[in-house]
């Protein structure tokens, strides 16, 4: 059976099921469900031992709720990047198994033995630090999202990828466990930096591609933390097990994985990570640089092209994501006409700060064609621009930081597609 | 030198409320020299940080024939989908520009730099400074912008300007995007019409889903996808009367060299990149 036809049947099948519950609300069933009237085979036999999963997998109904990627996009997929299956999952936390992964130099497996965290530069004293010392600083929690600053990157000429897991996937939003850098840098002491207002840390990671940043001391000694743990358990290889730098708020490529290094330096080292890329060029050929925010943005995850309404009229729960690096979300609105009239959606949660918002417009779909979007404000009173507004004020040519309302045309069959509105 | 002033302001205030360094832990140890030099290997714009070293054009040319070209082009001009060094000399204010350490990268110490560190792909770390000068001066004369007798080193180095160095500002967003986008949002009568004006479905590049449970979970798509025949080039194997098991070892051995690039065996195939011009914007990530 090919993916088209059984797509087809499964649609068939949702939309039949769908109008028996429509037309009449609640419904009437003609014939008795087997399920209920017959004795099930998990209802009479045995399932599973405790010991057949030590470390447990999502069961295979859900195989498809996986990381991809495209192809397309990278000369290899060693230095390249996967999305997020976000039009599969909801509430807010991201499960590290399906959370995105970009690599420099692939993901390299380091033990905790091996590991190594060395502070240099402007400090009193030179340190060395192991695993196990790391786990000796007073910890904290927090959780933050992750968002490349590439991410919608692709949609920036033209609606492209047609599902919200490659137009938005490139994100996660985690629990972190760690040492604030603050500490770390402290535990060195700044006094030898002097006034600390213009120095900066340059933090880089043990792959061959190091992806060294350089971050402004003000930040460095704010939010950022030296994270171990994620979403309660070691941090996973793909995110730089053992120990990565989480800069909450900011662009991803900054969250440097495997980190070995924090020098203390009276200026940016201007890597190559820091100019050659994630730099943002401007419609007159000048560029960007040090555009460290991630700006308000937000994107309904359900209705949307992987995900579309299989149940016919009647109610819909209409589903979305929103994050803001300057602070928190401080409200969503909907719309379904493409942006001529809007609703303020249902907040899941108060808006964190540096934290995914899971967003709700509980709702009743008519059959029409919808144009679904979505506009989130957060706490400096910033709006999600338009798509329009940001090329006006940027040109055709950037990649990063496309923040953009997204449009998602459901037609009468519920079939979803990503397109771009006047 | 700082981007927002007021939280510079903050910053200070916080630190002179904190007692800053009398809680120390006493944990870690201290950084002996000769880690700090093994580690400590970043290079400023300004050259600090570089070793003594110098490099031509000439052997730079060879260098780079031998360990950079498979993937970047003998001419840096890039190979596939890997990074373009060079061309694209004044095209940043053009549709689609080109980024190249010529045409856009600002200093030429991020060269260095990154090919000291982290180049050849996957066998990083392993130049010579003397090699590392010569292929960042042979990456220049690809880029037109010194003659082949150009000589770079260490004392040189200050004196080489890239042609980009001034075309970048400090993020401005919050002066030209957020002083416009703030405020409560407009709710009814928005627009007058909304047509649409792109469909993702006519550019058809979104990969399919083969797993077993795609039919379950997306929704009918206009045309299946097209089969990308044209980028895809089958490797014919050669037939061969009787495998040389000690021949195939080594081969297998030299082709660690070649595998950052190049892919065998039953996944190959898709390792061939689709032409990119079918898409609105490829979007280049090598590397």
């Amino acid at each position: 059976m090919t993916n088209k036809t059984s797509r087809r049947a499964f649609l068939a099948k949702g939309l039949a099921a769908g109008a028996t519950v429509g037309a009449a609300g609640t419904a009437n069933a003609a014939t008795p469900d087997p399920l209920i009237t017959e004795v099930q085979p998990w209802a009479s036999g045995l399932g599973d031992g405790v010991d057949v999963s030590p470390y447990g997998l999502p069961i295979s109904h859900e195989a498809d709720v996986v990381r991809r990627n495209v192809e397309w996009l990278t000369a290899d997929t060693i230095s390249s990047i996967n999305f997020t299956p976000i039009h599969a999952l909801e509430g807010t936390i991201t499960p590290q198994g399906c959370a995105f992964e970009r690599h420099h130099s692939g993901a390299i497996e380091m033990t905790k033995g091996d590991y190594r965290l060395m502070v240099n530069g402007l400090v009193d004293r030179p340190l060395v630090f192991t695993y196990d010392d790391l786990e000796r600083f007073p910890r904290e929690n927090h959780v933050y999202f992750c968002e490349c600053a590439a991410n919608t990157g692709m949609e920036w000429a033209g609606a492209q990828l047609n599902g919200v897991q490659f137009t938005h996937g490139m994100i996660h939003n985690m629990e972190y466990t760690g040492v604030s850098l603050r500490t770390i840098l402290e535990e060195a002491g700044l006094d030898t930096a002097g006034d600390l207002k213009d120095k900066w840390v340059y933090v880089e990671g043990a792959d061959a591609s190091s992806n060294g940043r350089s971050i402004p001391m003000e930040k460095a000694l704010d939010d950022c933390l030296i994270a171990f743990k994620a979403n309660g358990e070691a941090l996973r290889k793909e995110h730089g097990y053992p120990v990565r730098l989480v800069v909450p708020g900011w662009e991803g490529n900054m969250w440097v994985k495997w980190i070995r290094r924090i020098e203390v330096m009276d200026g940016p080292v201007e890597s190559r990570e820091e100019t050659s890329k994630y730099t943002d060029t401007l419609e007159n050929g000048t560029s960007r640089k040090w555009t460290w925010e991630m700006d308000a943005k937000s994107v309904v995850t359900s209705p949307s092209p992987q995900s579309p309404i299989t149940h016919g009229k009647g109610p819909l729960v209409i589903s979305g994501l929103a994050w803001t690096g300057r602070g928190a979300i401080t409200r969503v609105d909907v719309s379904k006409d493409g942006g001529k009239t809007w609703e303020t959606a249902r907040l899941a949660k108060d808006g964190e700060k540096m934290a995914m918002t899971r967003f709700y417009l509980d709702t009743t779909w008519d059959g029409e064609e919808m144009l679904l979007q979505s506009r989130a404000m957060d706490e400096t009173g910033y709006v999600q621009p338009t798509k329009a507004q940001l090329r006006e004020t940027r040109g055709l040519n950037s990649i990063y930081h496309n923040n953009c309302i997204q449009t998602w045309l459901v037609n009468s069959k519920g079939e979803a597609e990503n397109v771009e509105v006047s | 030198m700082l981007k927002f002033p007021k939280l510079a302001l903050g910053l200070v205030l916080t630190m002179a409320a904190t007692p800053t360094f009398a809680d120390k832990l006493g944990l870690g140890r201290v950084a002996l020299p000769e880690e700090i030099a093994a580690w400590d290997i970043d290079v400023r714009p300004d050259g600090t940080g570089l070793p003594v070293g110098s490099g031509d054009v000439l052997v730079g040319e060879e260098v780079f024939a031998d360990k950079c070209a498979s993937c970047h082009g003998d001419f840096a001009e890039g190979v596939d989908n890997w990074p373009k060094l060079a061309g694209g000399a004044d095209t940043l204010d053009h549709e689609d520009p080109l980024k190249t350490v010529g045409s856009y990268w600002p200093y030429l110490s991020t060269t260095w730099d990154y090919v000291n560190r982290s180049m050849p792909f996957g066998d990083a770390q392993s130049l010579t400074p003397d090699e590392v000068y010569a292929i960042v001066a042979y990456i220049i004369y690809s880029n037109d912008l010194v003659d082949e007798d150009f000589v770079l080193s260490n004392e040189t180095f200050a004196d080489f300007e890239l042609p980009n160095k001034d075309g970048f500002i400090i993020d401005d967003r919050l002066e030209t995007e957020h002083s416009k986008w703030v405020g409560e949002p407009c709710m009814e009568n928005c627009k007058a019409e909304v047509k649409v004006t792109m469909r993702a479905m006519v550019l058809d590049v979104t990969p399919e889903d083969t797993s077993d449970n795609a039919a379950a979970v997306e929704p009918a798509t206009a045309e299946p996808a097209k089969v990308e025949e044209a980028a895809v080039v089958e490797v014919v194997e050669p037939a061969v009367a009787a495998l040389d098991e000690e021949l195939a070892a080594k081969g297998a051995k030299v082709f660690k060299k070649c595998k950052a690039c190049h892919k065998v065996g039953d996944k190959a195939k898709k390792r061939f990149w689709p032409n990119v011009e079918r898409c609105v914007r490829s979007t280049s990530w090598s590397s």
